[in-house]
């Protein structure tokens, strides 16, 4: 069953607290050589099959639910899956 | 006047902000996220707490509950809504106000008594202030940054929609010390700190956060009646 992945990310304008603190563990951690850190998440949503009409649903669900396009950017691309 | 307040999934303070209202002399409403249904109401308030366990973004799911629907479209003609907190949260996850709320600079919790200045005390929910009057009021949050675009913060600052501002300490990284905000209208107020929990002396830090629910049905009226 084809595989669409919706990838959200903080603004490159807006501070991530997130990113930073685990940027900030690295070094202690043993880490080097890592200057930047951004945290995101990324859902994996399944459908029976890749449709304009799918796409374009997903499309919108993303961009009114899983990302707030007033703080976040998003990312949609279809993943064929293994049956 | 008929206060509503709006339990969600998750919400801690809808008794709180209950009492509240009924401390100010309103009368108290509990409403429920799933009904389509306002029940008449007067005001509305979406109270704090961790809807939906703040899952996706904060206030997120719970701007797509059922009496949302209501809420937005009564919010646009005018009818005062207070979101606290995660109220807040939804409020700005609802368009009703813009920006957004990303965890704390620091990111950790925080639960402190906050000095605010109320600089904006023609909005339908701080009629009861005098104009840069400074309150305390319990603040308690995890993502309380408040952040938008600098053309937008222009416009808040220019348009004196800043209603209250955090004072001594900014707690959370909050653009311009930033505690709460109101739309063009006035009607719609989000705020990041606690009044409901500041009303009796028994308990809290003193009653500094009591003019927020002391609201008349004329001031009411007067924003529903303006944007109608």
């Amino acid at each position: 069953m084809p595989r669409v992945v919706v990838d959200v990310m903080p603004k490159p304008e807006i501070l991530d607290p997130q990113g930073k603190a685990v940027l900030g563990a690295l070094p202690r951690l043993g880490f080097t050589g890592v200057t930047e850190v951004r945290q995101g998440k990324r859902f994996e949503l399944e459908i029976p099959e890749v449709t304009d009409d799918a796409l374009a649903q997903i499309e919108k669900l993303a961009e009114t639910f899983l990302a707030n396009t007033v703080i976040e950017n998003y990312v949609v691309r279809v993943e064929e899956t293994a049956k | 006047m008929k206060i509503g307040v709006i339990t969600f999934p998750g919400t801690l303070d809808d008794v709180d902000a209950q009492r509240a209202v009924r401390v100010g002399g309103n009368e108290a409403v509990a409403l429920w996220h799933g009904d389509h249904d306002l029940q008449g109401v007067d005001a509305v308030i979406l109270p704090g707490g961790f809807s939906y366990g703040d899952y996706l973004r904060c206030g997120a799911i719970s701007r797509f509950a059922p009496i949302m629907t209501e809420v937005i479209e009564g919010a646009q003609k005018g009818l005062p809504v207070l979101g606290i907190c995660n109220g807040f949260q939804m409020l700005v996850e609802s368009h009703l106000l813009p920006g957004g709320l990303l965890r704390n600079d620091h990111l950790k919790f925080i639960c402190r008594d906050q000095k605010l200045r109320i600089e904006n005390n023609s909005t339908a929910w701080t009629s009861a202030f005098a104009k840069d009057q400074e309150i305390v009021v319990p603040l308690k949050n995890g993502e309380g940054q408040y952040v938008a675009d600098a053309d937008t913060i222009k416009r808040l600052e220019d348009e004196g929609r800043v209603v209250a501002r955090y004072l001594d300490v900014n707690p959370n990284g909050s653009v311009n010390d930033i505690a709460g905000i109101t739309n063009e209208a006035g009607n719609v107020v989000g705020l990041m700190p606690h009044p409901e929990h500041a009303v009796e002396t028994l308990t809290g830090s003193g009653t500094d956060g009591l003019g927020f629910f002391t609201l008349p049905l004329a001031i009411a009226s007067q924003f529903a009646s303006a944007s109608a």
